[in-house]
């Protein structure tokens, strides 16, 4: 039985004395009946096709509504002249978001993690800190387990979709397992990946889901951008020793109770927010 | 209950992981299902698979499944013409089917010798699906095990027989549906099993009186 809770999985990493990425590959392993090392080797595949994925961003390819393509090409030329407001790292995680996103919009290969429409979040807060500052590659598929765990613990309580919960559920997800992720990377402890995920997913909530056409593509790319930038700074908040006043499991339950409330025009369905707009309308137009 | 690798998980080419990688899906369990790759091949989308279909390469995704493609070949893009080089036709329309889910599709299957059959799933999400119409008959299963289905006369004994057969080959039953159109109609059984079902046995179960049609659908099959 996966965890219900964080909680859970925390009473367990201390009754044993284990850390949270190992707890969440014992239950793994129990639960799909399978030997930890088929589990890791499973999980470093998941890891591999990431790296592969941001490596076959084309900035010549468009979406096949036009609406997206050349974001991630741009943001990296931008940032090669050396003068991004938020520092060269930065820049790298924003371009890497943007690849992603644009990868998924013109039908290249992608991990959905836990959608295809968030598949940036993870990968650009992940693999760019890897490039850039030569972790060994055990810890990151550590980091990989980390936002596996979180991302079930959402999946139990609340959940991952846009049609079922807005944007928050995809996005928000992301981020706080991308936090969570990267704060263990840090050697953060398991009360601190946690705090990170909680501030990740708070500084999201009621995030609408509200796709141009219900196409994955405006907004969808550019906001994994912002599910990256937000888990990095959550991840340092949480390093700096900064608290969540509110424990996980409950940010997590607020998320639920927002999704529930939320209008279904905000859930995918292509008519609220700026799916909604005068824009879109006209875009829409020109696709038919 | 979600495992990991539904979370971090499926390695799948974009845009969609219900309408681009289940899309996929449901061609290439309608392909295993048919045995081969059909020379005709008839995709019908309803719902949000005909509205947002397009955008997310649905129609492509459909043809590539049928091709044999899984939901990361990066070839699923270019599905239309792959599909004209190795000679299967197609037609994509949208179609709307009663009291069906958003995301279904419906695929008739044909072969030059004549053998035919009609599909029709659904995608729930994540790059999984439900198959819950086979010609004409309602069923329900995922295609994610193996699976046995057995079209029959609704009549005493047929279940004893396949369930005899599939004792005599070791194999053990995971689930099992029946579903029938009337009493005394066509019937179907579905019968997810742990092993794969020999050759030898779906022809035993061929020749049995009031058996009409059997289908096995291997999910480890290497094409
Ligand atoms: S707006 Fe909707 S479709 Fe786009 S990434 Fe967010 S949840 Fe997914």
């Amino acid at each position: 039985m996966s965890y219900q809770s964080i909680e859970e999985a925390y009473a367990r990493c201390e009754k044993e004395g284990i850390e949270f990425w190992k707890a969440v590959q014992l239950e793994d392993a129990e639960e799909r009946d399978v030997k930890e090392e088929d589990s890791w080797k499973q999980m470093k595949g998941m890891w591999q096709a990431m790296l592969d994925s941001i490596d076959t961003y084309d900035p010549a390819l468009t979406s096949r509504s036009g609406l997206v393509g050349k974001e991630g090409g741009l943001m990296e030329a931008y940032r090669e002249k050396g003068d991004t407001l938020c520092g060269d790292f930065m820049g790298k995680v924003m371009a890497n978001a943007l690849k992603m996103g644009c990868n998924n919009a013109c039908m290249k290969r992608i991990v959905a993690a836990p959608t295809a429409g968030a598949c940036g979040v993870l990968p650009a807060v992940l693999v760019t800190y890897y490039r850039e500052y030569g972790v060994p590659e055990e810890t990151m598929i550590e980091a990989m387990y980390v936002a596996a765990g979180i991302g079930q613990i959402i999946a139990g309580r609340a959940y991952l979709a846009g049609a079922s919960g807005g944007c928050q559920a995809e996005i928000g997800s992301g981020s706080g397992m991308a936090a969570a992720a990267i704060c263990h990377v840090k050697g953060g402890s398991k009360e601190q990946l946690g705090h990170a995920c909680a501030m990740a997913l708070k500084n999201l909530m009621g995030l609408v889901c509200d796709p141009v056409g219900g196409l994955v593509e405006v907004p969808c790319v550019k906001r994994n951008v912002g599910g990256a930038v937000n888990a990095l700074a959550a991840a340092d908040m949480a390093l700096a020793g900064i608290i969540s006043q509110i424990p996980l499991d409950q940010v997590i339950d607020a998320m639920k109770e927002v999704g529930d409330r939320m209008d279904v025009s905000l859930k995918e369905t292509g008519i609220g927010g700026v799916a909604g707009s005068l824009r879109a309308q006209e875009v829409l137009r020109a696709m038919e | 209950m979600a495992n990991i690798f539904d979370i971090l998980g499926p390695v799948m080419v974009g845009p969609s992981s219900s309408h681009t990688a289940g899309a996929v899906r449901i061609g290439l369990i309608g392909r295993q299902l048919f045995g081969r790759q059909p020379d005709k091949a008839s995709v019908y989308l309803h719902g949000s698979f005909a509205a947002t279909g397009r955008g997310h390469g649905t129609d492509k995704a459909i043809i590539a499944g049928l091709l044999g493609m899984k939901p990361d070949d990066l070839r699923i893009p270019d599905s239309f013409k792959i599909a004209e080089e190795m000679g299967m036709n197609f037609v994509i329309e949208p179609k709307e089917l009663r009291d069906a889910h958003p995301n279904t599709a419906e695929i008739i299957m044909e072969s030059e010798d004549g053998r035919k059959l009609n599909l029709q799933a659904f995608s729930i999400g994540g790059g999984r699906i439900r198959v819950n119409r086979l010609d004409g008959l309602d069923v329900s299963f995922s295609g994610e095990t193996n699976t046995l289905i057995v079209k029959n006369q609704d009549q005493p004994g047929c279940i004893t027989d396949v369930s005899t057969v599939l004792n005599l080959c070791g194999i053990n039953i995971a689930t099992m549906q029946v579903f029938r159109a009337k009493r005394g109609g066509t019937a179907v059984m579905v019968v997810e099993t742990d092993q794969v079902v020999p050759r030898s046995a779906l022809e035993m179960l061929e020749g049995r009186t009031g058996i009409i049609k059997v289908t096995f659908l291997n999910v480890n099959e290497k094409e």
